[in-house]
């Protein structure tokens, strides 16, 4: 039996995300006495399949099937559902996306497993195997036992280093599923991917600049998008920015909207309600610019400027460019 | 079209979370307990639908002891039309998924309408697991729901996008903004919910598969480094230097 790793690609490459499933995936198989082998979906290419060795992965299965470029949660499930009977794997490990979630919760169904999303830390495996995962929207965590013969873990992002064996390389074996029509019964009619501000994309970013309501209106974003080019950062929001449409939907970040984990999250003109810390408590560091010294926000900051984001902005924004 | 809505009872989004002494369990002393916030999403696009298509039912469900009752109540009084409880403590969220599917294996729902994830757990578990247990699809998270007959046509969002995807009913949607403005009850809702129909159901014999051993809270942080406005340029430099992130 092996660890199953699913890692999910896009344009050629293995996502980040990935990078650190992979990592943790091979990790377990250490601690259990086993190898990994990791089930590629996506659009991959052979090479970088093949650099999945350096986060210690020993096999790789690819289904070069063109339909499965796209997410279809049917046709996902019955792939790794599959690579899973091949391999005999007991334990699954994918990343906590909506992805890997989605498809999950399918598989502890189908395998008969148990499930945990969201999680932190590698298990622990003295005496039973119990893993750590975020809960109450990231204001605690939870050491939660697993049953059963069989288990799925998913992978919350950066919370695991990820691996970099330079040189190893994985063996890329070609593999069929034997999909059929009916296991694309729910594919998208249409993906449409959003313009992200330098091309970062949010849940996947490692570093964050985001806006409050004291950013005073959409025209003034080009200070949050000129630190985050500067930077490399995806852009993000607080609700209240969203909901009066200055910027879209899916840069929310807080409670009721995405959950972000990055290295660094600039917060500009943000409060920091407690709705709002939900989705950002977990970030390495947490950079408050604001003018109220009293912002509830200093509270959970590692570094913080009091002052005015329209004078601060600018400020940051050279010091970046002369640093590079 | 007979909707199924399913309903998780949780803290208020502002609850600073405690535990008992022996971290074993979540502190309730003190706590309101709201409608999971994804859930009124689910909800409100439910009866916007029935009223739409002006015939049809939806009914609300909760696993849940008795405490849960009042927000139950208050899904009636925002316009669900009938109530289902099953009576146990949700102990995990297979046993979730096994109860709600035993429920809508018998009631022939058309649709069944969750929210993202519930606030507590954070599973985000439950749908995809009661689409497997009913063999239908399921489209989770859901920005945008719309009905043409039989036929379903929903945003899902991906990372860095959305995807258009069509299902026919029967399926599954976990549902989150911005797909409608949830509603709150107002006065004829909350007299009419007194009356309407809540049926307390007991819950199949099936084991949860996973259980909490201890619950921590996150370490607190240092304390905040500032840095004087005029020097803002410094911080980038202890960014780099310092924390090593840039
Ligand atoms: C059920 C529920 C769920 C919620 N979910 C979320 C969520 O997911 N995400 C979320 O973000 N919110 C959420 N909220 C809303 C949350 O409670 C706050 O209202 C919101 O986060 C506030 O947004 P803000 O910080 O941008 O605005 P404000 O609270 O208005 O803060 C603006 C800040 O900008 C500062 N400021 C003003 N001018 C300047 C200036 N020139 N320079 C520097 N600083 C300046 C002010 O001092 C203030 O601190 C939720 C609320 C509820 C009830
Ligand atoms: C005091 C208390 C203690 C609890 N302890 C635990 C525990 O230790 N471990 C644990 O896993 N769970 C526990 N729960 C249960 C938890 O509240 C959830 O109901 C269940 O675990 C599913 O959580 P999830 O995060 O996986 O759901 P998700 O998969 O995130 O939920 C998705 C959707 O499923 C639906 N849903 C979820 N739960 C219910 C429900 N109970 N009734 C109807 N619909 C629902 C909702 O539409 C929700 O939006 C506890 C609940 C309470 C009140």
């Amino acid at each position: 039996m092996s660890v199953l790793v699913v890692v999910e690609c896009d344009g050629g490459e293995v996502k980040k995300s990935s990078l650190e499933v992979a990592s943790y995936g091979s990790q377990v198989a250490q601690m259990l006495g086993t190898t990994a082998t990791a089930i590629a979906v996506g659009e991959a290419t052979e090479a970088n399949l093949a650099k999945l060795g350096e986060q210690g992965i020993a096999k790789v299965l690819y289904d070069a099937e063109p339909r499965l470029k796209d997410f279809v949660n049917g046709a996902y499930t019955k792939l790794i559902a599959t690579a899973a009977q091949k391999e005999d794997s007991k334990l699954i490990v994918l990343a906590n996306s909506n992805i890997g979630a989605a498809v999950g919760s399918r598989l502890s169904i189908r395998l008969e497993a148990s499930l945990a999303t969201n999680v932190v830390a590698l298990p622990k495996t003295d005496g039973g195997f119990s893993v750590k995962r975020g809960v109450f929207s990231g204001k605690a965590f939870a050491d939660v036992e697993l049953a059963g013969e069989r288990k799925i873990i998913a992978v919350k992002k950066n919370s695991i280093e990820a691996l970099h064996e330079e040189g190893k390389t994985a063996q890329v074996e070609s593999f069929s599923a034997q999909l059929t029509d009916a296991d694309f019964a729910d594919a998208p009619k249409e993906v449409v991917m959003q313009d992200q501000a330098g091309g970062v994309l949010l849940p996947e970013a490692d570093l964050v600049v985001s806006g409050g309501r004291g950013m005073k209106g959409p025209e003034n974003w080009n200070l949050i998008e000129d630190l985050a080019k500067a930077l490399g950062a995806a852009t993000a929001c607080s609700k209240p920015v969203s909901d009066v449409d200055w910027r879209p939907h899916h840069e929310h970040v807080g409670q009721t909207g995405i959950t972000v984990s990055p290295n660094l999250y600039i917060a500009c003109g943000i409060s920091g309600a407690i709705q709002h810390l939900a989705g950002v408590n977990s970030s390495k560091v947490i950079v408050v610019i604001n003018k109220d010294p009293e912002a509830p926000f200093f509270k959970a900051a590692d570094y913080g400027i009091v002052g005015d984001v329209f004078d601060v902005l600018p400020k940051l924004t050279q010091a970046v460019k002369e640093l590079n | 079209m007979k909707f199924l809505v399913c309903i998780s009872n949780v803290p208020d989004t502002t609850t600073k979370i405690t535990f008992t002494p022996d971290n074993k369990a979540f502190n309730k002393a003190g706590v309101q307990f709201v409608i999971n916030p994804w859930d009124e999403y689910a909800l409100t696009r439910a009866i916007e639908l029935k009223e739409a298509q002006g015939s049809g039912t939806v009914t609300v469900l909760n696993v849940g002891e008795a405490d849960t009752e009042p927000n139950i109540r208050k899904a009636l009084a925002i316009g669900a039309d009938d109530a289902i409880r099953i009576n146990a403590h949700p102990k995990d969220a297979f046993f979730v998924a096994k109860q709600i599917a035993s429920v809508a294996k018998e009631g022939g729902y058309d649709v069944i309408l969750m929210g993202k994830e519930s606030i507590d757990y954070n599973g985000f578990q439950v749908h995809g697991m009661v689409g497997e247990l009913l063999g239908i699809p399921t489209v989770a998270p859901a920005m945008k729901l719309d009905m043409s007959g039989n036929t379903a046509t929903l945003e899902r969002e991906i990372e860095g996008g959305k995807e258009i995807v069509e299902v026919n009913a029967p399926f599954v949607a976990s549902c989150q903004q911005p797909m409608c403005e949830p509603r709150i009850p107002n006065m004829r809702g909350i007299m009419t919910a007194r009356t309407k129909p809540l049926k307390v159901v007991e819950p199949t014999a099936d084991a949860p598969r996973t259980e909490v051993d201890t619950f921590a809270l996150p370490p607190a942080k240092q304390g905040v480094k500032l840095i004087a406005a005029e020097n803002a340029g410094e911080l980038i430099k202890l960014l780099r230097n310092e924390a090593k992130v840039i």
